[in-house]
């Protein structure tokens, strides 16, 4: 009889809901051999998440109700007695969680974490597992493990703590490992490697991977099987080269379909201002050797050193950077919701870095922006009606009667129902309320919009389809827009231009065919040699190229 | 870490400073003559006068701050009878009523004072932390609702009804303890606990209840984060993810609350130490008010208010201690 390491059938979760159950998994089953790497590909909501913690008997005593059967090397997940599941978890399947910042205890050094886990498993004395603990931290590539082990999750780096909870991963020899988003919260760089190190482990150990992803790009080059999940059902399935490739089903070509391309621009761009390089009397703002320092006495860090660049009317500038480059605090600096520490900021001609409050009041509403989260930006308690209403209401120009027709034609604007002035912003969906701080942000009628890592937070279709309205509202209106992200590939979509920024200066700025196709900083090179494309190939020989530059 | 002491410090004497004003400006403003009640009924005009002349209280307000300021870092001199009274600094002055120095009648009634406060904090941590435990481990069973109740029940009834209930049942009724009383816990160690095991027990009752609340309510709030399904995930026992990951997650907002409480419990002991006859500062304060005895409040003021800051800077500096996270600035 041969075992399968993974064998789901039948499984449905669901969970309770008010008085009623909502189905999150629906009849699934798929097998996975030892080995073998899997990868579970949907948008949030598909469910996909729910079955990876199903493998861990998670749902236990949450009140979920479980169907069907999981059977994890041998062992019968559903049925299990609690000491028998405890064995399971973390000894025979061991899971990678999505946000390394708060999947680790803030209070305990992370190699003792690691040790308790280990001692969960094994009978060895306390010093034991934190040399285990050690030796799993250098295995996943921590410099100086020894001491780090005894550092706090806080002290680690993003890219660090999620290889952290790798080691912790390993630390009893799983014989599956389960990755639920490993990499969603870093930067590009480091998420190659992160994917290249459990692409090595799994090479290593000979043990099994569930990744769990809504990225296609980064199922393609780490993955033999993937499957596509839409609410809670098994869409397609079947070896990763032939679903990326030749997708059967028409959600997957979608979904494959609204997948940015560093590759090849997608949106056709309108320069109504100054869109040819040659003309430079389009300039709407212009910053020149822009800082901002942070700290005080002694111990300032220059969040933005020294930036220099150009919006002109009618254009799109992409700024891209990993986090810490500065570009958040640039963003704010351009509409001057941060005062510049130095340098000049020139809005149509006047230097507007230095102005007061008051002188700069008149220009305010020329100046919006659009924040990343927009669950977060807006006021939970208010109606969104009413906050798109607000900077209308600041202006004092209309009246109440004006101020509702205009909210309803900015709703439709972007293509949200006027009727929902009075719905509160826990109604919608995250791209929804994107839409929401889109319509706040378009309705001073600025000039110029600076969204700072606007669709970063939402699922590729909807990215999809926010980029396409920013596109769409820049050709009617005319509007200049600064396009902050990390995301290479949805900056080349939408910019003219793109700047790239590294530790609080520009390394590299050009026109977006300049950059992305003849980059001439070996910064630039790095990061777009490092973003997940999705032929399985291709992401194998690239795998390759990196680890020959960066040999061990 | 120096840096963040020294400023505390300097902030913590500026707060003082403005306490001992704000009673002199007050008691200038409050109606009553302190030189009349300190004579008694009987006094003539002329005693009074003499007396009022006596305790410097002709002078103008600001002078007899000044006074009071220079007794507190040179010590000063009072003219008591025929002859001089000395006060070393730091002179807190004396009592309008007894002629004795304050610093004595503090410095007489603070050990009651204290061990009253920390052996009740002791108690309430105990129970409070302990009982915020077994309900969170037994979410959702009788001991739970049980638990609840209970420390309901705490918080609703004030300090003199447990207080009289508890001396009613094991001193009078049992006969299990002796009636309080305070004896040092220098002279005899044994007294000392027996005789303030009531007053300790009643209010940490009271105490304990909130204590229990917080406990649990911030164990559960722990419970929900991630790190904790993390360590679920890896087979870690309920048990263990409650005492080793959670509690450690909790205790932050006990430790602070505890220690601003503790603060608070010097000045505020007052309806304990009554009920139970201690001779502690929370009684002297009450008696010195009603006879505007200045000296004694302003003196008596200064102590807790001093102890109320300090432990708002302890407080600030264990929270540090207990989650790495934070840095004193």
């Amino acid at each position: 009889m041969s075992e399968h390491l993974v064998e789901v059938s039948g499984l449905t979760v669901e969970f309770p809901v008010a008085d009623s159950f909502v189905r999150a998994v629906d009849g699934l089953d798929f097998t996975l051999e030892a080995g073998q790497a899997l990868g579970i590909v949907g948008e949030s909501g598909s469910g996909k998440s729910t079955v990876a913690f199903g493998l861990l008997g998670l749902h236990r005593g949450t009140g979920a109700r479980v169907r069907g059967s999981v059977r994890v090397a041998g062992v019968d997940v559903v049925d299990a007695d609690d000491t028998e599941l405890r064995r399971v978890r973390g000894g025979l399947a061991a899971m990678v969680f999505q946000d390394p910042l708060s999947a680790l205890d803030p209070y305990h050094p992370v190699g003792d974490q690691i040790a308790e886990v280990y001692r969960v498993h094994r009978k060895v004395t306390r010093r034991a597992a934190r040399a285990r603990a050690v030796e799993v931290l250098d295995r996943v590539g921590i410099p100086d493990a020894a001491r780090r082990a005894r550092s706090r999750p806080h002290e680690f780096s993003g890219g660090m703590r999620q290889r952290a909870l790798i080691a912790m991963a390993l630390a009893c020899e799983p014989r599956l490992l389960i990755a639920d988003e490993p990499t969603t919260a870093l930067d590009v760089t480091v998420q190659a490697q992160i994917l290249d190190l459990l692409h090595e482990l799994r090479a290593e150990t000979g043990a099994g991977l569930l990744l769990v992803t809504h990225d296609l790009g980064v199922v393609a080059g780490s993955v033999d099987q993937v499957l596509v999940m839409k609410d809670g059902r098994a869409v397609e399935r079947g070896p990763v080269a032939e679903v990326l490739g030749t997708p059967r089903e028409t959600y997957t070509r979608e979904l494959l379909a609204a997948v940015p391309r560093v590759d090849a621009p997608v949106a056709v761009h309108v320069h109504p201002g100054g869109g040819s390089t040659a003309e430079d009397d389009g300039v709407l703002l212009e910053a020149v050797d822009l800082r901002r320092e942070f700290g005080r006495r002694g111990a300032t860090v220059a969040a933005v050193d020294g930036v220099s660049l150009t919006v002109r009317a009618g254009e799109t500038l992409g700024v891209v950077g990993e986090s810490g480059s500065g570009k958040t605090t640039l963003g704010r600096m351009l509409v001057r919701l941060l005062d510049p520490t130095g340098g000049q900021l020139r809005y149509r001609g006047r230097d507007i870095g230095t102005l007061g409050e008051k002188a700069l009041r008149p220009l305010r509403h020329e100046l919006q922006m659009v924040f990343q989260d927009p669950a977060s930006s807006l006021n939970p308690r208010r109606s969104i009606g009413e906050s798109i209403a607000d900077p209308l209401r600041a202006a004092g120009e209309l009246d109440d009667r004006r101020i509702r027709a205009r909210v309803g034609e900015l709703l439709e604007r972007v293509g949200l129902d006027p009727d929902w002035y009075h719905r509160y912003p826990h109604e919608f969906s995250g791209g929804q309320r994107q839409r929401v701080g889109i319509a706040r942000a378009l309705a001073p009628e600025p000039r110029l919009i600076v969204c700072d890592e606007p669709v970063s937070a939402l699922d590729v279709t909807t990215q999809a389809q926010v980029v396409e309205l920013l596109g769409q509202l820049q050709r009617d209106l005319g509007l200049s827009l600064v396009f902050i992200a990390h995301d290479l590939a949805v900056v080349r979509q939408v910019s003219d231009r793109v700047a790239v920024m590294r530790s609080g200066a520009v390394v590299e700025h050009g026109t977006a065919d300049e950059v992305y196709d003849s980059p001439q900083h070996p910064y630039t090179k790095g990061l777009l040699s490092a973003v997940p494309v999705l032929d399985p190939t291709e992401a194998a020989a690239r795998r390759d190229a990196r680890r020959a530059v960066v040999p061990g | 870490m120096t840096g963040y002491l020294t400023r505390r410090f300097l902030g913590m004497v500026a707060v003082l400073f403005a306490l001992t004003a704000v009673i002199y400006a007050v008691f200038y403003v409050a109606p009553g003559d302190p030189a009349q009640l300190a004579c008694g009924l009987k006094c003539s005009p002329v005693q009074v006068h003499q007396l009022r002349g006596q305790l410097g209280l002709d002078e103008p307000v600001y002078l007899q701050y000044a006074h009071f300021l220079k007794g507190l870092f040179a010590g000063r001199d009072f003219s008591a009878g025929a002859g001089v009274l000395h006060c070393d600094a730091p002179c807190l002055g004396i009592s309008y009523r007894t002629n004795e120095q304050v610093t004595d009648m503090i410095l007489n009634r603070l050990p009651v004072t204290a061990s009253l406060a920390l052996g009740a904090m002791v108690i309430w941590l105990l129970l409070g932390i302990g009982s915020g435990l077994l309900s969170v481990l037994r979410r959702g069973r009788l001991t739970e609702r049980l638990l609840t109740s209970l420390t309901l029940a705490g918080t609703a009834v004030p300090v003199f009804i447990i207080g009289l209930l508890l001396l009613l049942l094991f001193c009078a009724y049992l006969q299990w303890l002796p009636f309080p009383t305070y004896v040092g816990l220098s002279q005899d160690p044994q007294q000392w606990f027996w005789g303030l095991l009531l007053p300790w027990t009643s209010l940490a009752l009271l105490e304990s209840a909130k204590y229990a609340r917080l406990t649990r309510s911030s164990m559960l709030e722990t419970l929900a984060e991630d790190h904790i399904r993390t360590f679920r995930a890896y087979g870690v026992s309920e048990r263990r993810l409650v005492t080793r990951h959670a509690l450690r997650g909790a205790l932050a907002p006990v430790i602070a609350l505890s220690a601003l409480d503790l603060g608070t419990m010097f000045g505020s002991a007052v309806l304990t130490e009554t009920l139970f006859g201690l001779p502690g500062l929370g009684k002297l304060i009450v008696s010195s008010v009603n006879i505007l005895d200045l000296p004694v409040v302003v003196g008596v003021t200064l102590v807790t208010g001093f102890s109320v800051v300090l432990a708002n800077a302890v407080a600030d500096v264990l929270y540090a201690a207990a989650d790495r996270r934070v840095v004193l600035t």
